[in-house]
């Protein structure tokens, strides 16, 4: 394969698009068309499935603050290499995104990486302190026109705060995306889910309703609010029920799961390794079981990655004291893949819907998670659904090496990854400008 | 985890045909002890100071069968103990720990005393040095003898018996096998090629 | 035996019997006038510790002495975290001044096996958190079985903060293979997560009610209770907890007069003990500090002296 990439033109041969039968597509100044344009490079998508860009809801990348640990640059190339084409960057850097000089700043380095679109989450309160409502509005009115607001890493735990928050961004559409973990049922050393095996093991847990009573009183918040909440990381079957309740009371809520909580799941702590450390953490096989339902009948919207790079020494420490959180962006199509699709409990439409339709619209990206029709910026992936990969966290993107799915076998890869007309991925090989 | 090994030797299988051949028998072991001991009552002028110490596992039977002669021809008990030398070889860190044997006072100690250590068969020496060291930390006798049932020779250390049952010339690729119906269930013996041995 | 000793679930039931009758030869070392044994001359053991401990940090000391193992005190007290440095930096620092073993406490649940994993030094877990203490649960079920004879179907009942407790946790695993029925008593608050299940498949009881247990017990294990768990809303004050799950006087009375009273100390006189029964004549408490050195000499000449424990 050999694309010239200043030419914009493509001819995509044979592909299934949202894993329908084969056939061609044709990109010509970043946009689909009907017809193959003259001069256009050829991409050969015999057997590959072709979705819309993915898009990731939930991405740690780091900058500013912590660039031992990821860059918008590295994060980027990490995400493109898993078939993204947008990621919404969590506010929790150093100094938090809680400004709109900051989100411009967020955008602009993404922009400069141009691999993905890095679209800014801004923070709901000063410095993710959890008193006083940070600038959401001038954040909403910048160049970066940030739309969903989160403290994640931290839950707003201030019902009032909460309250005024949900309020406030109905004024431009705003969401906010909730890290639900009432800090005073999960405790400061609390470091995995509380259970028989934190009991055995003496680790402080937290228990699945630090999370069920976060979400069940944002949830009524929203209704009483008219706003719209979105649970990131949804972790147990207990805060599925509640959602799938407030969902069929007309709520507007959506939710989100990590691939981590998928298919990892608690036993894997035995070990004391931190690099299973995560938060919320991994929970037992019903939970499981029930956010993979959960996913398949649409209860919860949308998978995102949580990615969150640590440097080594951040990681090395005892369990309690190591950092949360693990990397996902290049592993998170292959572990839907594995769980999801080749199960058969979804098809490959239901992973664009999941992966990058869904989340799209929850954070109101024009340009990304269209339907691969014509007239629609060529934002697109292509996967090979009968790929085999074992992970290997050497080969990372990343700056980080925090990987859970090291050694991991995994059944469907990302082959290309097309932003607007221009692959940025070809061959699972990042093609750099 | 494997248990810690024992110290003894592995004993015959019962009923397997024994490689090599006996040096000595039931009978010669006794006259051999019965001689050693009257050697010791002898060099020592009666049972003054006089204390047994024998080294696990099978020194400590032949000790006992000492004391017991002993004590038909004088009429007294001579004291005696047990001194366990696991922790002082000097080659400790060349097998997987094993757990140390019972070390047992004799009554009224060893300071001052005249210790006889006893052992089943003498060989590089480095068995005794260690008993020397672990006696070193237990008092500090007027005169250690050494007593052994059979002396093999291949001495790696200025070390040698004052009392022998038999002197046994031997290869050193030899293996010489003490067995006592105390740990064994028979007296004997044997010397054999260390081919068709388990080591 | 394996290299460390990290858990109670890496010795065998042959290798608790070895490492008791190594302990009791021990034992009658500590009688002798030189209370000095070569086995491990020449070996260097570090005393890691990330936390606090005289008791246990002493204990060490004292039987890596007497083994004549050259016994380094380092205190790293202080969290490492804030300091910048991570925990395997701190071990491979001291781990490559040449050492033999380490042995390590450390606040963190893990941190020992943690640990394990990032030296060839044999280590040996001091404590860890609210997970394990083995030697400990060692030293207590020889301390028992000297007194009892046996543990084999012997009913001990362990008393008190169990679920932020390493002693109850290496102790269970421990009594439970060598054979002995054991009960676990206190309030709901202070019972380990996940209990239920857990003891279904460990096989021990649970009780909030020690007036109905004790009576039965062939030993009773008191474990501290910490006066700070009250803001914790574990449990509403230090008279409640006594009259409810103390060894008072009048419990002492229900117990079986040759039963032993074990606590791993330091004990809160009065709130989970009584001195009348801390002091009584069925009390093992002086045992198992005498029988801590008695172990910890064991667990170190096991684990360093021979082949295959060298660096």
């Amino acid at each position: 394969m050999s694309v010239d990439q200043l030419d914009h033109r493509l001819v995509i041969k044979g592909a299934r698009i949202l894993g329908g039968e084969p056939q061609d597509l044709y990109v010509d100044d970043g946009v689909l068309v009907a017809e193959a344009p003259s001069g256009a490079s050829e991409i050969d998508a015999d057997g590959l499935v072709a979705l819309p860009g993915l898009v990731d809801l939930h991405t740690h990348l780091r900058e500013p603050g912590r660039e031992d640990a990821e860059t918008v640059l590295t994060g980027s190339r990490a995400a493109a290499l898993g078939g993204f084409t947008a990621v919404l960057a969590m506010a929790n850097t150093s100094p938090v995104t809680d400004t709109a000089e900051a989100a411009e700043r967020i955008l602009d380095l993404g922009r400069l990486a141009g691999l993905v679109d890095v679209q800014p989450v801004g923070a709901v309160t000063r410095g993710l302190a959890g008193q006083e409502l940070a600038e959401l509005g001038l954040m909403a009115r910048s160049r970066a026109k940030v739309r969903v607001f989160s403290d994640d890493g931290k839950c707003v735990h201030d019902p009032r705060v909460m309250r005024r928050a949900l309020e406030y961004v109905r004024a431009f559409g705003g969401v906010i995306s909730q890290h639900s973990q009432d800090p005073d049922l999960a405790g400061p050393t609390a470091c995995c889910h509380e259970g028989e095996l934190s009991g055995r093991l003496g680790l402080p847990g937290w228990p699945g309703i630090a999370e069920e009573v976060i979400v069940a009183r944002d949830v009524m918040l929203a209704r009483h609010t008219n706003s719209r909440v979105h649970v990131a990381h949804v972790s147990t079957a207990g805060s599925v029920e509640v959602i799938r309740w407030a969902k069929g009371q007309g709520i507007d809520v959506t939710a989100e799961v990590t691939p981590h909580h998928l298919l990892l799941t608690t036993d894997l702590l035995a070990g004391f390794d931190p690099v299973y450390k995560v938060n919320p953490p991994l929970r037992p096989d019903e939970d499981v079981a029930a956010l993979r339902d959960a996913l398949a009948d649409g209860t919860i919207d949308a998978v995102a990655t949580d990615h969150a790079p640590h440097a080594r020494h951040d990681k090395e420490h005892a369990f309690v004291d190591a950092a949360f959180g693990m990397l996902g962006l290049e592993t998170a199509l292959s572990v839907v893949s594995e769980v999801m699709v080749t199960s058969g409990a979804m098809t490959w439409s239901d992973v664009a819907r999941v992966m990058s339709q869904n989340p799209a619209r929850i954070a109101g990206l024009d340009g990304h998670g269209g339907t691969l029709s014509v007239g629609q910026p060529a934002n697109l992936t292509l996967v090979d659904p009968a790929a085999i990969v074992v992970v290997d966290r050497a080969a990372s993107a990343s700056l980080s090496r925090n990987n859970p799915w090291h050694d991991r076998k995994l059944t469907g890869a990302v082959v290309a990854t097309v932003l607007r007309g221009v692959p940025t991925v070809l061959d699972s090989r990042l093609l750099e400008k | 985890m494997a248990p810690a090994q024992s110290a003894s030797a592995p004993t015959a299988p019962e009923g397997a045909t024994p490689e090599g051949r006996t040096v000595l028998d039931a009978r010669d072991i006794s006259r051999a002890l019965t001689r050693i001991s009257h050697e010791i009552l002898e060099r020592n002028k009666g049972l003054q100071h006089l204390v047994l110490l024998g080294i696990p596992t099978r020194g400590v039977h032949l000790a006992q069968r000492v004391a017991d002669r002993i004590a038909k021809v004088e009429g007294a008990q001579v004291p005696l103990g047990t001194l366990d030398i696991t922790m002082y070889r000097d080659d400790l860190r060349k097998h997987p720990a094993r757990g140390p044997h019972h070390t047992v006072m004799p009554p009224g100690g060893v300071d001052g005393k005249v210790v006889v250590l006893v052992d089943d068969v003498l060989f590089s020496g480095r068995t005794v040095r260690a008993a020397l060291d672990a006696m070193n930390d237990l008092g500090r006798p007027a005169t250690v003898r050494l007593a052994v049932l059979v002396d093999r020779g291949h001495r790696e250390l200025p070390i040698r018996a004052d009392h022998v049952g038999k002197n046994l010339p031997s290869a050193r690729t030899e293996r010489v096998m003490v067995r006592l119906e105390e740990s064994d269930g028979y007296d004997e013996v044997r010397i054999a090629p260390m081919e068709g041995l388990e080591a | 035996m394996r290299k460390h000793l990290l858990s109670i679930d890496d010795v065998s039931v042959a290798d608790v019997e070895a490492l008791f009758d190594t302990a009791a030869e021990m034992h009658d070392v500590q009688r002798r006038s030189v209370k000095k044994l070569p086995a491990l001359r020449g070996r260097t053991v570090v005393n890691l510790f990330f936390e606090d401990s005289t008791r246990t940090r002493s204990s060490f000391e004292i039987a890596g002495k007497w083994l004549s193992a050259d016994v380094i005190n380092v205190s790293a007290k202080g969290s490492s975290v804030s300091k910048g440095e991570s925990l395997r930096d701190t071990v491979l620092t001291v781990a490559a001044m040449g050492v033999d073993g380490l042995v390590i406490r450390h606040a963190a649940s893990g941190a020992a096996q943690q640990v394990s994993q990032w030296t060839d030094a044999v280590v040996i877990n001091a404590g860890d958190g609210m997970h394990e203490h083995p030697t400990q649960a060692l030293l207590d079920a020889y301390t028992l079985q000297r007194r009892m004879g046996t543990l084999e179907d012997k009913h001990v009942a362990i008393v008190g903060d169990v679920t932020h407790s390493r002693v109850f946790r290496s102790n269970v695993l421990l009594l439970a293979k060598l054979g002995a029925h054991v009960t676990v008593v206190a309030p709901p608050t202070l019972m380990p997560a996940g209990v239920t299940a857990w003891s279904k498949d460990a096989g021990f009881e649970t009780s909030y009610d020690l007036d109905s247990v004790l009576p039965d017990a062939d030993a009773v294990m008191m474990l501290r209770v910490q006066r700070e768990r009250m803001n914790g809303a574990y449990f509403p004050s230090a008279r409640e907890y006594t009259v409810g799950y103390g060894l008072t006087r009048d419990r002492l009375a229900t117990l079986k007069p040759d039963a032993p009273i074990c606590h791993p100390g330091p004990m809160n006189r009065g709130l989970e003990i009584a001195a009348d029964a801390a002091d009584a004549a069925q009390s093992a408490v002086l045992d198992q500090v005498s029988a801590g050195v008695a172990i910890r000499m064991s667990v170190l000449y096991h684990l360093l002296a021979g082949e295959g424990s060298a660096t």
